[in-house]
Order: structure tokens, then C-alpha cells, then sequence
């Protein structure tokens, strides 16, 4: 337990103190955001009606910018080998790197979500279901994430590769993330189902991907 | 305890690069890897930690901890710095001794390898000799009977090889065993010699 907090501990701070690797996913987030009111023009119905996808869209997108440095980095400069050779396996080191980025990037862009909004016109009682949902399918994106980085590690170009491999496998995310905003805000009648379906699928990533990343890399370490 | 490995062969994209090696070291045993480049001597220090896996053959430890593979018993020191360069040298040895499994100590070990006064630069503004010796720290702030050096020693100044030498002997007198690939000595006196030379295609 204690080498596997020292790993989210260390993840963290190299993050905090890496030149704001934080604060390009967060201006990304925010750039692309606020470029798509621009392009639609000013029709604030419109942007309303599409700002929870947009929202969304957008996690995913400044997300997967990030997700290579989840192994790359430690496998460049060497501190991967030391990390293998210790007493956390190989899937325990997965996940507390996943909980680390998840800390670092997908929290904070969750905690802008709201703020992004206001550029969007989203309705006033649709943020509480966007933060709601974000909060619950953002840590399958950190750990369909790792299970990418892990795969392309030792890959030049890897950042490009793992946007192809792991897009698609963020569709479901997004279409339950933004179906339970939906079905939680419109004259539907409201229900629980795309946000339970959503809660389980985060719950099943964090359970498998540490697996078949841990696989990954033991493949890649030779 | 005996690390043994025995008829170990090894395969890198495609190429045979070991073949039917052996050896078996006791406590206090020294091993030093020699032959050309790419004779496979950093393939076979991988191979023993366990980063790559034989294509034939096995390695095995005995007599150490039951349930510990062999990975979690040995440091590898490698090409690569194993230092993060956005932290300070203090985090990073302090980091290394809490991920396995040492309370203290990090301030003896930056000590003995003369990098106290750096304690608080960041890894990544120190010299590749510094560098070295921040990631040589790690064999002293936890105590793991193999070490697995592939040329320990670049970039060391006279004084830190020294220091190096008199660290793995020390290593040796309190019943550690030591595999190095050198080319200078390095407190291996009386160790083994493995050859390794190209494998035929």
C-alpha cells in the first residue's frame, strides 16, 4: 500500500512540476470549447441543445492528449525498469498510475466543465448532470487510457497510435454519458438506466484494463 | 542463498543473441560480463531481471524468500538515467526508498555518493556523472542481494568509480552476489568471468 501511494504521490508532483502538463489539457479543453460557438455562429438554442455532447466530445479529446505520458515518460528515461523490479505488481502499478492521471487531468477538466458551460449556453439545470456524469465516466478514460500507453509503449509516434486505438473504445463512455445528461434533463421521462450503464462500465475498466495493461507491459519492457 | 541459470538462451527480434548459458553464483560471488559489443551482455542482465524472457532455459534463485520472484530481489542499474528529471534528487531517492520498501536511509546513501549538497537541485540539471551516482544511490537505499550493473561505471569520475568499487565489495562481503558488464575493475576481484561472444547465425 505504501509503494503504491509513493507511485500516485511521485505521478503527481512530476505532473504538477512538468512545465503544466496539466495546463495544456486544460487550455485544449478550453480552446476547443470556446472555438465551436464561433464556428455555429451566435444561435444560442442551437448551442445549448449541443452543449452536453460538446462537452463531452471535448473530455475525450483533451484526455487522450495526455494519456501517452502515462508510460512513455517513465519508460524513456529508465524509472519504469526501477518500477518493475519493485514489490507492487505490475497491475497495482497501472492502476495508481491511472488514479494519477485520472487526479491530474480528467479532475480538473471535469471541475472546468461547468465553467465551459457559460461559452455554450448550456441550461442551468443540466450542470449538475454533466458534472455528475463526467465525475462517474472520466476514470474509465484515465484507464482505457493507460491500457493504450501501455500497448504503444516503446513506439515512436505512440501518442498518434494510441488516439486510433483507444477512440473508438471511448464511444460507449460518451454515448451513456451523454444519454443519461439526456434523460436526466429532458421532457423525457427521467431515468437512471444510461447512468447506471455508464457507472458499470467505468467500474468493469477499472477492474479489466489494469490487467491486459500489465500484460502490455511486460510485453514492451524487454 | 544461489542465483543459478542454467542453458539460458535468448531471442532479440528474431535474432539469437544468447545461447546455453550458464553459471551459478553463491553469496559473496562476483560475475563479470565481458565480449565485443553486442555480444549480449545487457541482454543478459535484462533477461535476469526478468525484463525479458528466456527463449529456452530458466533462471532461479534459492534460498532467498520463498514467495519473492527474482525481479524483486535485484537492482538493475541500466544505460538509462532512472532519475525523473522534474524532481529533486532528495524526491527522486526519496521516491525509490518508499516505492521499495526502505523507511530511511536516503540521506546516508546521497551521503556516501557525495550528492548531499545537491540534494535540492532537480535531476534534470545535473551532470551525467551526477546523474549516475543519484541512480546508484538506489542499490543502498534498499537492501536486495542482486545487483545487476551494465557498465556502472560511465561517466563516473576516478573518485566516484572508487566509491563504486568499494560499494560492491561491500556488497560482496555481507553475502551479496554481483553481476556487472565493465570493462574496469570494480571491486570484483576473485569474481567469475563469463565470456560471451557473437552467436553464430
Amino acid at each position: 500500500m505504501r509503494a503504491f501511494l509513493a507511485l500516485i504521490g511521485r505521478d503527481i508532483r512530476v505532473a504538477l512540476g512538468d512545465g503544466g502538463a496539466i495546463g495544456i489539457a486544460l487550455g485544449f479543453y478550453l480552446v476547443v470549447v470556446a472555438i465551436v460557438p464561433i464556428g455555429l455562429g451566435p444561435d444560442l438554442n442551437l448551442l445549448s441543445r449541443i452543449a452536453p455532447g460538446l462537452l463531452w466530445v471535448a473530455l475525450l479529446l483533451s484526455a487522450l492528449l495526455s494519456v501517452d505520458r502515462i508510460f512513455h515518460n517513465d519508460h524513456e528515461d529508465g524509472t519504469l525498469e526501477v518500477i518493475a523490479l519493485g514489490p507492487l505488481p505490475l497491475e497495482l502499478v497501472v492502476t495508481a498510475k491511472a488514479i494519477a492521471h485520472w487526479l491530474t487531468t480528467a479532475l480538473p477538466l471535469v471541475l472546468l466543465a461547468p465553467v465551459l458551460g457559460l461559452l455554450l449556453n448550456l441550461e442551468a439545470k443540466a450542470y449538475p448532470a454533466v458534472a455528475l456524469t463526467m465525475l462517474i465516466g472520466s476514470p474509465a478514460l484515465s484507464f482505457l487510457g493507460a491500457l493504450g500507453a501501455a500497448l504503444t509503449l516503446g513506439l515512436r509516434r505512440g501518442g498518434l497510435l494510441v488516439a486510433l486505438l483507444i477512440l473508438p473504445l471511448y464511444v460507449p463512455i460518451l454515448i451513456f454519458g451523454v444519454s443519461s445528461i439526456d434523460r436526466m434533463t429532458s421532457a423525457l421521462e427521467p431515468s437512471a438506466q444510461p447512468l447506471l450503464i455508464l457507472t458499470a462500465l467505468t467500474l468493469a475498466t477499472v477492474v479489466l484494463t489494469p490487467l491486459a495493461a500489465a500484460q502490455a507491459l511486460r510485453a514492451n519492457l524487454g | 542463498m544461489k542465483l543459478v541459470a542454467d542453458q539460458v538462451s535468448a531471442t532479440r527480434s528474431g535474432r539469437t543473441v544468447l545461447a546455453g548459458i550458464s553459471f551459478a553464483l553463491e553469496s559473496g560471488d562476483g560475475l563479470l560480463l565481458t565480449g565485443p559489443n553486442g555480444a549480449g551482455k545487457t541482454t543478459l542482465l535484462r533477461v535476469l531481471a526478468g525484463f525479458l524472457k528466456p527463449s529456452s532455459g530458466v533462471v532461479r534463485i534459492e534460498g532467498g524468500p520463498a514467495e519473492a520472484e527474482l525481479g524483486e530481489q535485484c537492482h538493475f542499474i541500466g544505460h538509462l538515467p532512472q532519475t525523473k528529471a522534474g524532481l529533486t534528487v532528495h524526491e527522486n531517492l526519496a521516491f525509490d526508498a518508499a516505492f521499495l520498501g526502505e523507511v530511511d536511509g536516503v540521506d546516508a546513501a546521497l551521503g556516501r555518493l557525495g550528492l548531499s549538497e545537491l540534494a535540492d537541485i532537480r535531476a534534470g540539471y545535473l551532470s551525467a556523472g551526477q546523474r549516475r551516482r543519484l541512480a546508484l544511490a538506489r542499490l543502498l537505499v534498499a537492501r536486495r542481494p542482486v545487483w545487476l550493473l551494465d557498465e556502472p561505471s560511465v561517466s563516473l569520475d576516478k573518485a566516484s568509480t572508487e566509491t563504486l568499487a568499494r560499494l560492491i565489495a561491500e556488497h560482496r562481503a555481507s553475502g551479496g552476489i554481483a553481476i556487472a558488464a565493465t570493462h574496469i575493475p570494480l571491486g570484483l576481484e576473485g569474481a567469475k568471468e563469463l565470456k560471451l561472444g557473437r552467436v553464430p547465425a
